[in-house]
């Protein structure tokens, strides 16, 4: 029974070395040469300008809260399509009651201004 | 065959949701629109093809079933839906709230309430049971400029969130044991292998446990229910102290005694002590309380303590008791938060006792409304609280419970203290400054009289709708 578990012990070995070992070798290895660039959060990004610790929009939420909703339509339609051969009008007409509900979402949270920006 | 009979129901109540929100998108600035009674008109055609169904049932897809258990929680949520929607009204006025989006997340509520009363698979109960919480979430916050609500909805939320995941993970367990969410599936299964309760079979067992007891609020996955009704404007409070409650448990009653009725030696003892202690608690706190809402929220936790009681009762005799004992609590406690809505002012609540000091004097008839429905949570004859609590103890006791049955008497006697509290306030005190309460609205007033009635009618001839309840639950063990 235990005997199964032999290949996860091992990998779990085999992983902390590894860690250790790279993190042994390169405290080793590297020169101690420190400048501002070099103490960076991305040494290698475009240069940051302010503290990322910053007040956002709240709209950003509104906006990212009704992407999620319709980016689950969209992943709920693809299987659907996929196997539309098999669902003929039943499908259809299933599809078009969801779709129906989810412009009267839609169009509620446009009118309601969740969609403008100022 | 499937077909599509047994949904009909909560289709109607989802089709009017979905006009007040069309109605609220297309309605100008100002404008009014009669949304309410839309809702109404859904709900009515709830109830019609519910009566149609009432005869023969209904199976939709292999995972709704509208049989008579369902169908008679399905009349409890329509009642209380109808009642909701009428004594909503005035506190929407007052508060400004935004109509169309309050009657749209109760309908949604009571979509996903009727959906959880018929789901027969657990992943069906599960999704029913976010539907209502998700929609009960935002009306328990509704009052967005209020700094109480926003805490009480927020607690709500998050303890409501992790009771979710208790009972997810609960489905889990029990899909990896019988490989099927079905309740049919997982009772046989369950029947077969029940004979030694493994501990996979007691931790499925128990997670849905907790995930059932945080939604009917027992003790001690109690703490959200003060808080959050007490943030609810009074209206909503009446409804999900009710609509939660009566779904919550009959996805309950469906799930232990239908499903996981072979290891009923195994929960037994632990609903004993959570049924025990959620009397003891509910009534004991409630005692101390100077808020109504908050009294009344207490002992609408000791209310669900005489429910479980009438779970683990459920034999020949009493197995109606929980149907009954929901209708009963339902009409009586939206009747009770009706009145608490009605007294409410813009610029006070008006929810503190002795704010109910002199009612009496000043609104003879509210006074005498809030009376039947104090005495019928009570449990006086003769209204219907009486019945209802009568028939749970004598099956507690036919069934071999007599201990939770004495402390069932012992905590009511207890209750009836805070109950008569605020009669005693309304009929024998007087005070100088009376609280100011704004005009009764006529739909909120014929809400409270019909409630009035109900409970009158269940205390004197409960005969017939005690039958009906026998016929329901028969037909789910």
């Amino acid at each position: 029974m235990l005997s199964a578990y032999v290949p996860i012990a091992i990998f779990i070995v085999v992983a902390t070395g590894f860690a250790l070992f790279t993190l042994v070798v390169s405290g080793l290895l590297h020169s101690e040469k420190y400048n501002k660039v070099k103490l960076e959060p991305y040494e290698c990004g475009i240069e940051p300008t302010t503290d990322a610790r910053d007040r956002y929009s709240i709209r950003y939420y509104l906006v990212a809260m009704l992407f999620v909703i319709f980016d689950v339509e969209t992943v709920f339609m693809f299987p659907w399509a996929v196997i539309f051969d098999k669902l003929l009008l039943f499908g259809l007409i299933e599809m078009l009651v969801f779709i129906f509900i989810l412009v009267v979402g839609y169009y509620y949270a446009w009118q309601k201004g969740a969609l403008e920006w100022a | 065959m499937s077909s599509f009979n047994a949904i009909v129901p909560m289709s109607c109540v989802t089709a009017a949701a979905i006009a007040a929100m069309i109605a609220e998108a297309f309605r100008a600035p100002g404008e009014r629109m009669p949304i309410g009674p839309l809702g109404a008109i859904g709900l009515a055609g709830a109830a019609i093809s519910s009566v149609l169904l009432w005869k023969d049932g209904a199976s939709s897809f292999g995972v709704v079933v509208a049989d008579k258990f369902g169908l008679f929680v399905t009349f409890i949520l329509i009642i209380v839906g109808v009642l909701s929607l009428a004594i909503s009204e005035p506190t929407i006025d007052r508060e400004r709230l935004p109509r169309g989006e309050y009657y749209a997340l109760m309908l949604f509520a009571l979509a996903g309430m009727m959906l959880m009363a018929t789901a027969t698979d657990l992943l069906i109960i599960f999704l029913a049971l976010e539907v209502l919480s998700l929609a009960v979430y935002v009306l328990t916050g509704i009052r967005r400029d209020h700094a109480l609500a926003s805490e009480g909805a927020l607690k709500y939320f998050l303890l409501g969130a992790f009771s979710s995941a208790f009972f997810l993970y609960g489905i889990a367990f029990t899909y990896g044991l019988t490989g099927s969410t079905r309740l049919d599936r997982i009772g046989s299964l369950m029947a077969a292998q029940a004979m030694a309760p493994t501990p996979m079979q007691l931790l499925a067992v128990g997670l849905l446990l907790v995930g059932f007891a945080f939604k009917v609020s027992a003790v001690p996955f109690h703490m959200w229910t003060p808080d959050a009704y007490e943030a609810a404007p009074p209206a909503i409070t009446g409804f999900m102290s009710t609509g939660v409650k009566a779904a919550a448990f009959a996805a309950f009653v469906r799930v232990f005694l239908a499903a996981f009725e072979p290891l009923r030696p195994s929960w037994s003892p632990i609903l004993w002590i959570v049924a025990a202690a959620t009397m003891i608690v509910g009534t004991v706190v409630g005692v101390s309380q100077s808020s109504v809402k908050r009294m009344l929220a207490y002992s609408s936790i000791a209310h669900g303590g005489y429910l479980l009681l009438a779970l683990l009762a459920a034999n020949d005799v009493g197995k109606a008791a929980v149907l009954f004992y929901l209708l009963t609590y339902a009409v009586t406690n939206i009747g009770a938060f009706g009145v608490i809505s009605v007294l409410e002012n813009t610029d006070q609540p008006n929810d503190r006792v002795r704010d109910y000091a002199g009612l009496w004097y000043t609104h003879p008839a509210l006074a005498a409304l809030m009376t039947i429905f104090l005495l019928s949570l009570g449990g006086f004859p003769p209204m219907a609280g009486f019945i209802a609590k009568w028939y749970v103890f004598s099956a507690a006791v036919k069934r071999g419970y007599t201990g939770l049955a004495i402390i069932g008497v012992l905590t009511s006697v207890v209750s009836v203290f805070f109950y008569l509290r605020i009669i005693v306030m309304m009929y024998m005190t007087t005070t100088d400054t009376p609280a100011r309460v704004p005009p009764i609205p006529r739909m909120a007033g014929l809400a409270l009289i019909v409630s009035a009635i109900l409970v009158f009618y269940l205390g004197i001839l409960p005969t017939r709708v005690l039958d009906w309840a026998a016929a329901s639950i028969a037909t789910i063990f």
